[in-house]
Formats: C-alpha cells, structure tokens, sequence
C-alpha cells in the first residue's frame, strides 16, 4: 500500500460511525454524510424518474393506444420524467454527491468553507423535492421547459411546479458557492492550483456555472410565476409580450446546466483513466483548461436549442457559429483521455469500464451534436427522436455513466467496503447494451421523422419503437443492477476495503477507508500533482 | 482547544476547520459570490426591461413620466445615505466600538423603513388610479408598468431581506460581540445591504428619469 | 481568547479589512448625492438615443464609487473582482445574444398580427 497512508493507526473510528442514529444524520454537518444524504436522495428520484421512462417506453411497445389511454396522460409523463431527471437528479447529481465527498478530501480541507450552508442546501432540496411532490396532486404537463404560453395558460400545477424548479435552483446556487469558496480558500499546504486532481477543476467550472446561471432561470420561472399570478404581461403575447423571450431566458441558464451535468463527469474520467492505465493523465493543464473553456462557451450557445422557434435568421446563424466552438476543448478532452490510454498498462476494472464506454457514447453524443448545429440539418431534426437520442447520449451516456463509474470508483473509500467485481461487470454490460439498444434505433426514428412527446405513431416506425423499449427495460435492469450490487455490498459486505485499493495518488485515497471524521489525522502536505504515475499497477481482482 | 468553556464573549468564534483569518475571507468571498448570483437576478429584469423598451419606446417614454421622480430622487438620497452608515458601521466593527456598531446599524434599518413606506405610498397612489396588472389603466403601459412592478417589488424584497440581516447583526453588537478581529457579520451585512442601494442607482434613472 | 491565541496574534487589521478613514466616507457620500441630482439635471436635457447610454454612464459611475470605497471593493484580492466583473458581462452576453436576435427579425409587427392576417386570408378563401 502507499507510504503515506496513515491508516495503521487509529482503526475503528470513521465517518460512518463517529455518531449514531437518524439525528445524527440530519444534523450533520459532515461534508460526506451531507455528500450521502444528497446520493440517497437522489438515486430514489432517479428510480421515480426511470419508473416514468419506462411507463412511457411500454406505451410506446407497440403502435396505437395501449396503457395510456388519454394523450394528455402521456403528456404529464414525460414532463415528470424530465422534472425528475434533469432538476432532481442530474444537476445535483455528480458535484452535490461525489463533489461533497471528494472535493474538501481531494484538496487535504477537513471540510467545505461552509458546513452549516451545506446541510441547509440539503434541506432546501428537499424542500423543492416536496413542493415537486404537492405538485403531483395537478400533474404539470407542460414539459420540464415550462415553454411561454403554453404554461402561462395549462391549467396544471404549473405554479408550483415552477416555484419547486426555483427552490431547487437555489439549493444548487448555495453548493456551487460553497465549493467555489472552499477551492479558494481551504486548499492543504502545497495544493497549488496546477496540483489539483481533474475532478476539483471540474467542479469549479461547475459550481461557476451553478452559481452565475441558476439566477437566471430562477428569476425567469419568477416572471413566469407573476405572469401566471398576476398577468403582468412579460411572456403573455395577449399583453404584449414576447414569448420567445421566456425560451431566451430560459437557454441562457438551460443550456449551460448540461455542462453542469456533463463536467464534473469528465473530472471522473480524467480521474479514473489515469490510475486503470498506470499513466500521468496525458495534457493535465489541457484538460484544466478546456474544462474552464467548456464552462465559459457553454454561456453563449443557447440559441442553438431555438433555430425554429422564431429567432431571427441572423441570430440563428452567430449561434450556429458559436455553438461549434463547444466541439474544440470536448474534442481536446477526449484525445487526452485516449492518449493517456495509449500505451498504459490498462486493467480493465468496472470503474475503467463506465470509463471507456463514456469515451465512446460522448463521442457519439458530441458529433450528433454536429448534426444538431447546423442549421439546415437542424430545421429537419428538431423535436424529432433525434434529438432525444442525442441529449440521452449527452446526458445519460454522459453523465449518469459517470455517476456510476465514480460509485464505483469511489466506493471503497465510501463505505469501507468492496463490491462484487464480477457481479458489476455483469451489470455494466446490462447497461450499455440497454443504453444503445434503447437510443441508437432513436436516431433512426428521428431521422425516418418520428417526432418526440407523442404517445402514438404510425405502423412503419413499430419495428424500430419495439427494439428501444426492450433495450429501456434492458437499461433499468442493468442500473438496477449495479446500484442492488453496491448497497448490497455496503450492508453486508465482508471484504474490507484498503485504504487505497487501485493505488491511486491523489490524496483522498491516502486517508483510510472510510476516512475518518476530521478527513486527515495529520494536514497532508501536498508535493506534485496526483498523476505521477509511472509504476505497475499492484491492483487485485476482488 | 479542548477547553470545555463556553463561546468567548470577544473574538472571533472557534470553528474546527480554518482558522479565523481564513473564515473572514472566506465569509467574505462567499457573500460577494452570493451578491454576483443578486446581480443576476436582476440581469433577467434589465435584459426584459432592455428588450421591450427597444420594441415599445413611446410607451416606456410615457409610463416613465407617470412616476413621480420627486418621490424616487427622495428614495435614492434615503439609500444612500443609509450606504453611508452601512459603511460606518463597518468601521465601527473594525474598530470593535459596539455602541456605535448598534446606532449606525439601527439608522440604516430606519432609513430601510424609510424607503418602504415611500414606495408603499407610490404603490397606493397606482393602485388608486388602476395601474395595477388587471386593473383598467394597466394596460396603457403594459409592459413598462409589468417590468416596474416586477423591478422595484424585487428589490424591496431585498430591502426587506436586508434590515432583516441588519437586525441580526445589531443584536449581536448589542450582545458586545464585536471586536477589531472579529466583525465578520458586520461587513456581510453591509456588503448585501450596499447591493441594496447598487441595484436602486441603476432602477431610479432607469424607471423614473429615462424610460 | 485561550482557544485560538495562534489566530488572534495573527489576526491584525493588515490580514482583516482595510480601514477608510471617516472623512473618505464623507466626502463619498457628497459625491453620490451631487451626482444624484446631475442625474436629474441631465434627465431634462435631451441627447436623444443617448439618453439611455447618459443615464447609465452616469449610473455606473455611482455605482462603482459604492462598490470602491464603501464596499471596499479598491482593497480587495484579484478574485473578488473577478466575481464581481463576470457576472456584468455575463449580463452583457444575455443582452448581446437576445439583441442579435429581436431587431433582426424580419417585421416585430407580424409575430402580434398573425390572427387578423388569417382571417383575411380565411375571407379571401371562402
């Protein structure tokens, strides 16, 4: 194991079990019991959101009217889907959970700047989870983009739905202003910033993001709310105003949030693929640096998602234009990763796995983006199953496939235990093979025409609907899978984790597993940067 | 450090990860992150306001004059001076003179309240005349009365928000709190009470002068 | 204090705030109140288009002397300003982005008249 693990002494306490009982728990100020609170909360939406996925995929099984007899049914579902999966689950989902955990751990910190501010993000969450909930009584059916005027005029909850979008949104702002602060300010001795692990960079590009762009749609859902409330005529065409402004407003925040998404998993890879490959992670400040341009672009590109949507023929190009500028540092990020594989000694562990199988679905995502940006090609795909074939390729083969790479990355130094190799590697090849069973027939739908948010299509696209719900079912079995696989091995796991079971050198593995409650027993002292790699890897198959 | 003692009266308060220089720093920090995310909030107001006034200028030309600037410029010297002694109390935090600390803190809240019962009274007086969204007049201006009353509500939310924050922070001085090496609360409560006053330089030319 | 004495010793005015003397305040206070009313007087002169930009000019001006001196602002770390400087031109971009788009529109007027121009057409038709 690592010479500078000190984990021979001080054997017992962590944690997990430094204090007892639910209260402890709901009073913890505890960067890593919050970072857990958050996964809980958010792997139980993320189930409630793939419940609504596949009501919808079974419905489509088959052409004509099946279990959805009302298309107004159909409607309420894949707003839920996408309320549940993109506010609920996907943007707190890497930086509150894994970012929590590692972050103040990856930088030698005992905590992030502000303890107290972080539960109280929590609880603000779940404020916004139980307003979502009472929303339910009148489901909204207005997609979760809340387009002007449909929603000024839905007679569903939308009011709620969007004061919900609100409170979330605020809970996301306070953990992006935590992290960025405690990046500044609590680095250990020596965490110079070109000595911090990927990951740290990509949760500051995030929690940038998080924190300049959330007010922005919290304040458009807050006209959006007094239009309703009040009519005051910002978004009302029957007042006025100017409907396309609500989906200016609306991109301006929507389209940086995937790189909310989608960054803190690149940090995941950028973490993982170095220590599977024994290799010092190829261009480090490269990537640095077109995570901070990913973070930058992403501010003016949002009208790519409105080239139909009456934006001026002008406008629509400047934003075509711009929005290819994103290919540049995605495509920078991607030749490190590969060349930092090159030549590696690669152990192929489950970690490594999601990994490459994130390489090649972003790959597929990025150049249908292409497709997406031009606009001629635009003016056909949009809101057809491309699309949604594309942003589940961005979002699912992207960051969720992070997510459960660094669960299982990370997963050691979580729980104290190691999981069943085998069994996760049956899991992961459930879930890709779901994955591109379920979304790759979808860019043909799209491009055969088969437009998005209908319950019903015509005979010719039965063959290609059938093969997407039996790779969905597939899919859910597979995350099903993989997350049974790793609370089983947390609760009754025998196999105790090393401190540092993949020999990885950036400092959260040098602290035992699970890490004690003060992080460190002694401030570490931080001399290079955590990719000097250049043994073989003493990784053993568990 | 593990004296079982109860929070000292004076200095700054014990937290187990970062030393005190470093927690006024990073309470510093993080407020003025917080203000950024204020800043654009009110960008979405500016943006609108932006946009319609270019598609609507005669109308925004007309509603402006429909405000009564005497009663905004009265506003804006009120804020400003209350700014004034937002920032004297900061220097009386980091003088730890706590009496003084109260008396300034309690002059801005009063200038606060000052400032909300002007607008209370303009409010009035609109809603008098049905200028308010589904009365009859509003729509003559429409989208300038929508994006004033969505402007000014906004920040005197803020106003109120803020003599909240200032009221915890004369409570605290008026508990002695306060010294030449801890008056964190001090200067967070002036920094969120000075956006106060930023934000309404901006809206006071922009609604009631230019329109 | 006992707990943190290896703090407190550190902790002198040069690492904490900085101190403005009063009479900075003061005369900042004067000149936020004589630009108030050059507001004012300007608002009555007409530059035309320029109104706005005026206004504005002069707007930022006070701001900044806020930000400057009694939010102390001139004496803080490069990173504050930075903070403080993006999201202003993040601000921008927004403007900048949706002007590309509104007054490059073909004819604002059609986007409202949509449902008189196809009575028409439906009359002709019939």
């Amino acid at each position: 194991m690592n010479a500078h693990s000190d984990t021979a002494h001080h054997e017992g306490k962590n944690y997990l079990n430094h204090e007892r009982g639910l209260w402890s728990w709901l009073t913890t100020t505890d960067h890593k019991r919050i970072g857990l609170l958050y996964l809980y909360s958010i792997l139980t939406f993320f189930l409630a959101g793939g419940v609504f996925a596949l009501l919808m995929r079974t419905e489509l099984a088959r052409a004509g009217a099946d279990i959805i007899q009302n298309p107004e049914v159909y409607n309420v579902y894949f707003t839920l889907h996408g309320v549940l999966m993109i506010f609920m689950f996907i943007v707190p989902g890497i930086p509150a959970t894994m970012g929590n955990f590692l972050l103040p751990l990856m930088i030698g910190a005992k905590d992030v700047a502000f303890p107290r501010l972080n539960l109280f993000s929590w609880y603000i969450y779940v404020i916004g989870a139980v307003m979502a909930g009472f929303a339910l009584i009148h489901p909204p059916d207005t997609g979760w983009t809340f387009y002007a005027p449909y929603s000024i005029k839905s007679g569903s909850s939308v009011v709620l739905m969007t004061a919900a979008a609100f409170v979330l949104g605020f809970s996301s702002i306070l953990t992006g202003l935590n992290f960025i602060v405690t990046i500044h300010k609590l680095r250990a001795p020596g965490m110079t910033w070109f000595r911090l692990p990927v990951f740290v960079w990509g949760t500051y590009a995030t929690a940038v993001i998080q924190t300049l762009a959330t007010p922005v749609v919290g304040m458009t859902l807050v006209l959006l709310l007094m239009e309703r409330v009040m009519g005051v005529g910002v978004f009302n065409p029957d007042l006025g105003g100017d409907p396309v402004l609500f989906e200016h407003l609306f991109w301006f925040y929507s389209h940086p949030v995937v790189y909310i998404m989608v960054l803190p998993a690149f940090g995941v890879i950028g973490e993982i693929i170095p220590v599977f490959s024994r290799k010092p992670l190829f261009g480090y400040k490269a990537v640095v640096f077109a995570s901070v341009a990913i973070a930058g672009v992403s501010f003016i590109v949002w009208a790519h998602h409105m080239f139909v949507a009456g934006i001026s023929d002008t406008a629509a190009k400047v934003f075509s234009i711009l929005t290819f500028g994103v290919a540049i540092p995605t495509a920078v990020k991607v030749f490190n990763w590969v060349s930092t594989m090159y030549k590696g000694s690669i152990t192929f562990a489950t970690p490594m796995l999601y990994a490459i199988a994130f390489v090649f679905l972003f790959m597929i995502a990025g150049t249908t983006g292409i497709y997406l940006a031009t606009l001629a090609t635009d003016v056909f795909y949009h809101d057809t199953y491309f699309v949604v074939a594309h942003f589940h390729y961005t979002i699912q083969g992207g960051a969720v496939i992070g997510l459960i790479a660094a669960l299982h990355f990370w997963f050691p130094k979580m729980s104290g235990k190691m999981y069943n190799e085998t069994l996760a590697k049956i899991a992961f090849v459930l879930v890709v093979v779901g994955f591109n069973l379920t979304f790759l027939p979808q860019f043909v739908l799209g491009m055969e025409g088969m437009p998005r948010r209908y319950y019903d299509y015509p005979p010719e696209f039965q063959t290609l609907h059938t093969i997407s719900t039996i790779g969905a079912f597939i899919n859910g079995i597979g995350y099903t899978w993989a997350l049974l696989n790793l609370a089983f091995a947390a609760l009754f796991g025998k196999v105790k984790a090393p401190a540092n079971p993949f020999n990885s050198l950036s400092l959260e593995w040098q602290t035992s597993s699970p890490p004690p409650h003060e992080n460190f027993h002694t401030v570490p002292e931080v001399t290079d940067y955590p990719y000097a790699y250049g043994r073989p890897l003493s990784y053993e198959n568990h | 450090m593990s004296h079982a003692s109860a929070q000292p009266l004076k200095g700054p308060p014990h937290i187990h990860h970062m030393d005190s220089v470093t927690a006024y720093h990073a309470a510093k920090l993080g407020m003025w992150l917080f203000l950024a995310t204020e800043i654009l909030l009110f960008a979405v107001l500016f943006t609108a306001f932006a946009i319609y006034r270019w598609y609507n200028l005669e109308e925004f030309h007309a509603g402006s004059h429909h405000l009564n600037w005497i009663l905004g410029m009265t506003n804006t010297a009120v804020l400003l001076f209350s700014s004034f002694t937002a920032a004297l109390a900061v220097d009386a935090g980091q003088k730890g003179n706590n009496k003084a600390v109260v008396k300034l803190v309690g002059v801005t809240i009063a200038c606060g309240a000052i400032f909300l019962i002007i607008k209370y009274f303009e409010y009035s007086s609109k809603y008098h005349h049905g200028y308010f969204p589904g009365q009859a007049n509003y729509l003559e201006f429409k989208n300038f009365l929508g994006l004033y009353y969505c402007m000014t509500g906004l920040h005197a939310l803020h106003v109120i928000i803020g003599m909240g924050l200032l009221t915890w922070v004369l409570l605290k001085a008026k508990k002695d709190r306060f010294s030449h090496d801890y008056y964190t609360p001090v200067e967070i409560g002036a920094l969120y009470w000075h956006l106060v006053d930023l934000i309404w330089i901006y809206l006071f030319p922009l609604l009631y002068l230019v329109g | 204090m006992a707990h943190n004495s290896h703090s407190s010793h550190a902790a002198d005015h040069s690492e904490l705030g900085h101190i403005i003397p009063f009479a900075v305040y003061r005369n900042v206070l004067i000149i936020l109140l004589i630009l108030t009313i050059i507001t004012v007087a300007v608002s009555r002169v007409d530059f035309g288009v320029l109104n706005i930009v005026v206004a504005m000019a002069i707007a930022s001006v006070k701001a900044g002397i806020v930000a400057a001196y009694f939010m102390h602002l001139k004496y803080e770390n490069p990173i504050i300003w930075i903070y403080v400087l993006f999201p202003i031109i993040l601000l921008f971009l927004m403007m900048g982005g949706i002007f590309v788009d509104n007054p490059t529109r073909r004819d604002p007027k059609i986007y409202y008249e949509v449902p008189a121009a196809t009575e028409n057409q439906s009359a002709t038709n019939h």
